[in-house]
């Protein structure tokens, strides 16, 4: 076991982690942070997606150990019930959602992305989006979300 | 009095949404219970053959692990939907790869998965069969030996070398009306099997009491369903389970049927502790079901002016190695195979047949999208052959409302002609057939349709509306939302009918211990099947609201009326008005105790006709209200790799009255992209029974990238009579014509008819070589 301090969501943590242990299996598991979701484990559906130093990574792909003095922002760092960021209150008002299991992963592509360019286009909104998998919605609600965020942030 | 605003037709954001915006949404595997164990379950590593011997001793010795069970150990119970073929764990046989034989419970996840690694068992390894022709043959090797002996919950018929079921369909006279024929058609097609790949695995976590009670949450698309398969399975009585819904990550039908509950009852059991099973990705593609794969065969004659005039139909479905909803899948297949046309003579001929492969069940469409691709693929061919635009000839033969579906049931609500002349408008498709749109260098553009037609409705549901003592409600239905939006389309019909806004509709979570019972998520039936049983409990509630009103006001109940905002008044007195909550506290602490409404139905339909139609070996004897639609699709094909690439959609749908616009675009537009991976990228691969492409890597579902931004969703209303506010269902529609629609685009941009879904590059690739030729 290996003690890591943690910076996840402004908070600091120190856990104890195996060295081969997922940043994925240590939120959910050690700090009970389920929010960040397994869709496959390897890398490809981007449910775990969450930012790593404002980068948005696949925290299965992540060894936590690995992680020492990196901030983490996870889906529960994003807003809060009583006030969503405005990328959430866009996937609210836009219909977005539907099982939910790949918002998390989702919200954190778009953060990421408007973070870095402030009013994208649909084609690279698509492109951002592009790593990460959702089997209900058919992106264009979600697409539409990203947009209207953007436009209420740079009108 | 001037009209309200209703909760019905409003684009109202989910109920749930701010917890799954937030992180905060809580689905099986984010639940942790005090000295919870992890199960794993043990998958057959060979395709056919007889367990000879069990050992469990090595991996019991594991630390760590606390029960190993295999199947011999669980009560001799069969269980399936249709035809009770299977049991929890494999007794004397396994029948396909990945056929589960053992499950262990161990303190961590990974432990258990060691242990899996330890079980001993020694097979004897039978000859095995993967192709459905095969396996008919007569010497193929036989999966269900005792198949006459399976206790089977319809009449089936099934004569034949490993075929399951047959399903047999005739109007009219076909062989006779060949000869009344100008023109006909015949083609062969063949469709993949497809993963529903829905982003939440299976899992269930199951505790017990010290009564003996055990609950369980899960994934579900049926609290009721997985109750009566864990006591069906384990020999538990049903009083003795407790089957709850956890948030559900998609379903699409693949959670209609048990996952791992059964084996996470079995091992809490055996342990005494509550365990938790969940299956990786690669365990779910390999263990649980997929889309039947599908062999048909079309012949549709026509006259000159391109009336329709019969159809025969033969269609064979891979049912792999256990029935599951087989029989159902393949008998609805077969009674959509007409399409929504007016065909006077009709022959159609299904059969499910084993091979020792993952087993198929329901998906999204339920087997239709086999036959509407065969079907629609085939019109499209005789369209071509008549000269005929595909779209006019379809506007042709479109049934209208009066018209008879197969079977009998008049249909008196179809749009499917404004359906059609929106998709002629929208798409701009005189001039784009004729005309095709500039392309690319190097690529060629086409536009193709397909109609549509479904069912909603089906089997048993019911309703409680219970009016809380400060004027609000609580609607408690036990349909479990899998992430379509029932639950929002529930309290907004319950809204509605009580003149409240929805904030005020508490949704009770599904629960076998307190919600009354529903069939299952599925059929598209929740807006229709359930929202009747809900409108029809709240105007009950409505009733008894007026009824307590009307002893407060010292009046009849008939001069009473609901007002906007969930008041009770007497009628042209504006003034004479009392807040539901005030009849609450009245009912609650005075007289006549609480209001609550309950409905039960079974959907009541009218029956097949057996005057008019033949039916031999259908599982069903009515099915719902039929829903249409018709989809027009754009794909721009690249002549030097043969890639497809879908450019714009549009998807016309009537749908009764859209409770939810917003939700029921969502349905469309995912339906469509479901329905584009079908058609161009997605299909289980399986090598001598293995399935080779068992991950997201190797088995492609679309990102965003690879559909287009424009899917234009249509909504069409021609209310329907029996559905809720002239509701009908939509959540499978939007994926069954997308196949049929691209493959007749590709034809359109390049002349090849294709046969075989997907369109990979190769095969349109190949194609396009065999027209330079």
């Amino acid at each position: 076991m290996i003690e890591v301090e943690l910076a996840v969501n402004g908070e600091r943590e120190t856990v104890s982690v195996d060295a081969t242990q997922t940043l994925l299996d240590v939120l959910r598991t050690k700090l009970g942070l389920t929010g960040t979701k397994i869709g496959c484990n390897q890398g490809v559906c981007g449910s775990c997606t969450v930012l790593i130093d404002g980068k948005p990574a696949r925290s299965c792909l992540v060894l936590a150990a690995g992680c020492r003095g990196r901030a983490i922002t996870t889906i529960e760092g994003v807003g809060t019930a009583d006030a969503p960021s405005p990328v959430q209150q866009a996937f609210i008002e836009a219909g977005a959602v539907q099982c939910g299991y790949c918002t998390p992963g989702m919200v954190l592509a778009a953060e990421a992305l408007l973070r870095k360019t402030k009013r994208p286009s649909v084609p690279e909104i698509r492109e951002a989006l592009s790593g990460n998998l959702c089997r209900c919605s058919g992106y264009t609600k979600i697409v539409d979300a990203v947009k209207l965020a953007s436009e209420r942030a740079a009108p | 009095m001037t009209e309200i605003a209703s909760a019905v037709g409003l684009r109202l954001p989910r109920l749930e949404v701010r917890e799954k915006v937030l992180g905060q949404a809580q689905y099986v595997d984010d639940m942790v219970r005090p000295r919870m164990l992890h199960g794993a379950v043990l998958g057959s590593p060979i395709p056919h053959g007889r367990i000879k011997r069990f050992d469990k001793s090595r991996a019991l010795a594991l630390p760590g692990v606390k029960a190993v069970i295999v199947g011999p150990e669980l009560a001799p119970h069969h269980l399936g939907a249709f035809i009770k073929d299977e049991t929890a764990l494999a007794r004397d046989k396994v029948r396909y790869i990945g056929d589960a034989v053992a499950a262990v419970a161990a303190v961590d996840l990974a432990t258990a998965r060691q242990a899996l690694g330890l079980i001993d068992i020694e097979y004897e390894e039978l000859p095995a069969v993967f192709d459905v022709e095969e396996a008919q043959k007569p010497d193929a090797p036989l999966l269900h030996e005792d198949y006459d002996k399976y206790v089977k919950v319809f009449p089936a018929e099934y004569k034949g070398r490993n075929v399951l079921s047959i399903s047999t369909i005739t109007e009219g006279d076909v062989d006779a009306a060949w000869a009344a024929c100008d023109v006909i058609v015949e083609g062969e097609y063949e469709t993949p099997g497809q993963a529903h790949a829905y982003l939440e695995t299976n899992g269930a976590l199951a505790e017990f009491d010290a009564a003996g009670k055990v609950t369980v949450w899960s994934c579900t698309q049926s609290v009721f369903k997985m109750q009566a398969a864990i006591s069906e399975a384990l020999g538990l009585p049903m009083a003795k389970i407790r089957a709850i819904a956890t948030r559900i990550g998609g379903g699409f039908g693949g959670k209609a049927e048990p996952g791992t509950q059964i084996i996470a009852v079995a091992l809490a059991r055996a342990t005494g502790r509550p365990v938790k099973v969940i299956l990786s990705r690669d365990e779910d593609f390999t263990m649980m079901r997929v889309r039947h794969p599908a062999k048909i065969r079309v012949k549709t004659g026509a006259k000159k002016d391109g009336t329709l005039v019969a159809r025969a139909f033969d269609a064979t479905y891979d049912a792999g190695a256990y029935a599951d909803e087989s029989p159902g899948v393949m008998g609805f297949g077969m009674l959509m195979a007409r399409g929504p046309y007016r065909v006077p003579h009709l022959k159609c001929v299904g059969r499910a047949v084993y091979t020792n492969k993952l087993r198929t069940g329901a998906f999204r469409g339920f087997g239709n999208p086999q036959t509407a691709f065969a079907s629609e693929a085939n019109l499209d061919d005789l369209a071509a052959k008549l000269g005929m635009d595909p779209l006019e000839l379809r506007l042709k033969n479109a049934m209208k409302p009066g018209d008879t579906w197969v079977g009998g049931q008049k249909v008196e609500a179809c749009g499917l002609v404004e359906c059609l002349e929106r998709l002629r408008k929208d798409s701009d498709w005189d001039r784009r057939r004729k005309a095709q749109a500039p392309a690319r260098p190097g690529k060629k553009r086409g536009l193709g349709i397909a109609c549509l037609s479904h069912i909603s409705g089906v089997l048993a549901t019911s309703a409680i509306v219970r009016l809380l003592e400060d004027g609000s409600f609580s609607l408690n239905t036990g349909a479990v939302d899998i992430g379509q939006g029932s639950d929002t389309t529930l309290a907004q019909i319950c809204a509605a009918s009580l003149r409240v806004p929805v904030e005020r509709v508490n949704l009770v979570n599904p629960d076998t211990d307190a919600s009354p019972y529903n069939w299952g998520t599925g059929a598209s039936r929740v807006t229709y099947t359930v929202g009747r049983a809900v409108a029809s409990a709240s105007d009950a509630v409505g009733e008894q609201i007026k009824q307590r009103a009307s002893i407060i006001f010292e009046c009849a109940p008939g001069d009473l009326e609901l007002r906007d905002g969930g008041m009770v008044g007497v009628k042209g007195v504006p003034g004479k008005v009392l807040p539901y909550g005030a009849v609450a506290g009245f009912s609650h602490f005075v007289a006549g105790g609480p209001i609550i409404g309950t409905t039960s139905l079974m959907f009541d339909g009218p029956g097949f006709d057996p005057k008019r139609t033949l039916l031999r070996g259908v599982p069903f004897s009515n099915l719902g209200a039929y829903v249409f639609g018709a989809q027009a699709i754009e794909v721009e094909v690249d002549e030097l790799t043969g890639q497809v690439e879908v450019v714009e959609v549009w998807s016309a749908h009537d749908v009764g009255k859209a409770i939810n616009p917003q939700s029921v675009e969502g349905q469309i537009q995912g339906g469509v992209v479901q329905g584009i991976g079908y058609a161009l990228t997605e299909s289980v691969e399986w090598d001598q029974g293995k399935v080779v492409n068992p991950s997201f890597m190797d088995y492609k579902i679309p990102g965003a990238m690879d559909v287009p931004y424009a899917i234009h969703p249509i909504i069409v209303e021609h209310p329907e009579a029996s559905g809720p506010f002239g509701a009908k269902g939509v959540g499978e529609p939007g994926l069954v014509g997308v196949g049929p629609a691209i493959r007749n685009a590709i034809a359109h941009a390049i002349g090849a008819r294709l046969a075989v879904m997907p369109f990979t590059p190769e095969r349109v690739w190949t194609a396009l070589q065999g027209r330079a030729a």
